[in-house]
């Protein structure tokens, strides 16, 4: 074992539950909230150490925004009326194809089974993949959806309400996510399963994320979707972890 | 309050005897149901004095409909009971329901195109009632999927019961967004003239149409529990005593 890897193993080991045959100072248990924040440290460090993955979906949502306009046409103004449909297609399939990396490591190496043992609160731990995924994926696909917009020929005032619609959105994309890839855990070839569980689910998001995106392009106020986006992510952050840790405990059984 | 009934309901011999006893109990209602009802929708009933006889495809159309939305709140149901109980008959039950459900959703698609495509000229429009059909038929696709996808079958029946759990709260959701998308992106199309009154002579056999879906479904059910019950207990000593009577 490497330095790097006892790194991460660290913060592992303090969410395990206190063995009562040891003095309490070699292994105390952490608190939910410490459980929660070393769970997202620990998946932030490992996705750093590997970045070809961290851009993968970034890579695949300009491949998408790209496909378009040379399937189309060339024209800006025909593009322009496009734009809300491509982007939220573009930014859906890259969230989901992040998904499907989402548990399969943290499964093969035993941790998932580790954040069961733990006595820590499982629905919380899946808080923390789930804040870890939307950080990785969700933001960047935010950061990078005004840029391909530009492309597309929408003006530089509507990238702002861009921006927020495709980060709020990809917050409820990630807890909708995090059902589906905790269901399809331990199927080999899950990725075609994986996206007919997740997007059915996923349609109202696109909807709203799309109707928000296009008043933007068009100056109107864009408040109303944006709110139902709210509301979706809302919903989901409150149901979705509690679905996500028992599928994640039926695949351990 | 008694809940004998209810725990005799968790063994599968008692089950499955029951199964047995009330399939007939079903199944003949329905078949007279149907047959009164299309005797009723395809003769009986005046033709619509805007849509000629075209309008009967209505007396198929709606009970399949129905029942697709129907058979789904069942599934969820008995996949609920099955996570929360344990009961094992409840998957069996929930597992019955799905290829149901899907032909039943499948049968609601191809009737609406068929009877849009003398009224609105067009086999598919997006119209929001047509669209969560189809999304309630990838929903069920995705519950067989993951249900076959699994191969330990305790595993499959809990993860797809979450599923299932998971697709009921999501359907509502479905639906009104679809609306809401298409109620923005298109003007009111020819049918939405308002309802009229349904004459009786019409409205009568779709009631008994419904009825008899309704009665169908659940004569369906039974006799794929029958088979689910005792593919899954298989190896049981009562199943000898089964095949041999």
């Amino acid at each position: 074992m490497n330095h790097s890897d006892r790194n991460i193993a660290q913060p592992l080991a303090a969410l395990v539950a206190a063995d009562p045959d040891r003095p309490s100072s070699v292994c105390q248990r952490a608190s939910a909230l410490e459980a929660v924040r070393l769970a997202l440290q620990r998946d932030l460090q490992l996705a750093f150490r590997k970045r070809g993955q961290l851009v993968q979906p970034l890579a695949f949502f300009a491949m998408v925004t790209l496909l378009f306009p040379l399937a189309i046409s060339p024209e800006l103004a025909r593009l322009r009326e496009l734009a809300p449909g491509v982007l939220w297609v573009g930014a859906l399939l890259g969230s989901l194809l992040a998904l499907e990396f989402l548990f399969r490591d943290d499964a093969h190496d035993g941790t998932l089974e580790q954040y069961a043992l733990s006595g820590q609160s499982l629905t919380a731990l899946m808080v923390a993949k789930t804040i870890a995924h939307w950080l990785l994926t969700g933001l960047p696909l935010a950061l990078m959806a005004p840029l391909a917009a530009v492309s597309l020929g929408v003006h530089t005032g509507a990238l702002p309400g861009i921006l927020f619609a495709v980060a709020v959105g990809s917050v409820a994309l990630s807890l909708i996510g995090s059902i589906g890839a905790a269901l399809t855990l331990g199927i080999k070839r899950s990725g075609a399963l994986l996206s007919l569980l997740t997007l059915p689910l996923s349609l109202p998001v696109l909807i709203f994320g799309a109707r928000a995106t296009q008043l933007a392009i068009h100056g109107a106020s864009f408040a109303a979707p944006l709110e139902l986006l709210g509301a979706l992510a809302v919903l989901g952050g409150t149901l979705a972890p509690l679905a996500a840790a028992a599928a994640v405990r039926i695949s351990l059984e | 309050m008694n809940w004998t009934w209810f725990h005799r309901l968790a063994s599968p011999p008692h089950v499955y005897a029951l199964a047995v006893r009330l399939t007939p109990w079903f199944a003949w209602p329905a078949a007279l149901c149907i047959a009164a009802g299309l005797w009723g929708g395809l003769v009986l009933a005046p033709p619509d004095y805007q849509q000629g006889d075209g309008f009967r495809i209505i007396y198929v159309h709606a009970p399949s409909a129905w029942m697709s939305l129907m058979v789904y709140v069942t599934m969820a149901g008995a996949a609920a009971v099955g996570l929360i109980w344990r009961m094992k008959v409840a998957h069996a039950v929930a597992a019955s329901c799905a290829p149901i459900g899907a032909s039943f959703t499948f049968a609601a698609l191809v009737t609406g195109a068929l009877w849009g495509q003398p009224m609105w000229g067009t086999y598919w429009e997006w119209d929001p009632r047509l669209t969560s059909e189809l999304v309630l038929l990838f929903l069920y696709l995705g519950y067989m999927g993951l249900r076959a996808g699994i191969e330990d079958p305790q595993r499959a029946d809990r993860a797809s019961a979450v599923l299932a759990v998971v697709g009921v709260v999501n359907v509502p959701i479905i639906h009104y967004s679809v609306t809401w998308w298409n109620s923005l992106h298109q003007a009111p199309s020819v049918m939405r003239l308002g309802k009229p009154a349904m004459p009786l002579a019409m409205l009568v056999p779709l009631l008994l149409m419904l009825l008899g879906f309704t009665l169908f479904f659940v004569a369906l059910l039974l006799t794929r529990v029958r088979g689910e019950v005792l593919a899954r207990e298989r190896t049981a000593s009562w199943i000898r005593e089964v095949v041999r009577a």
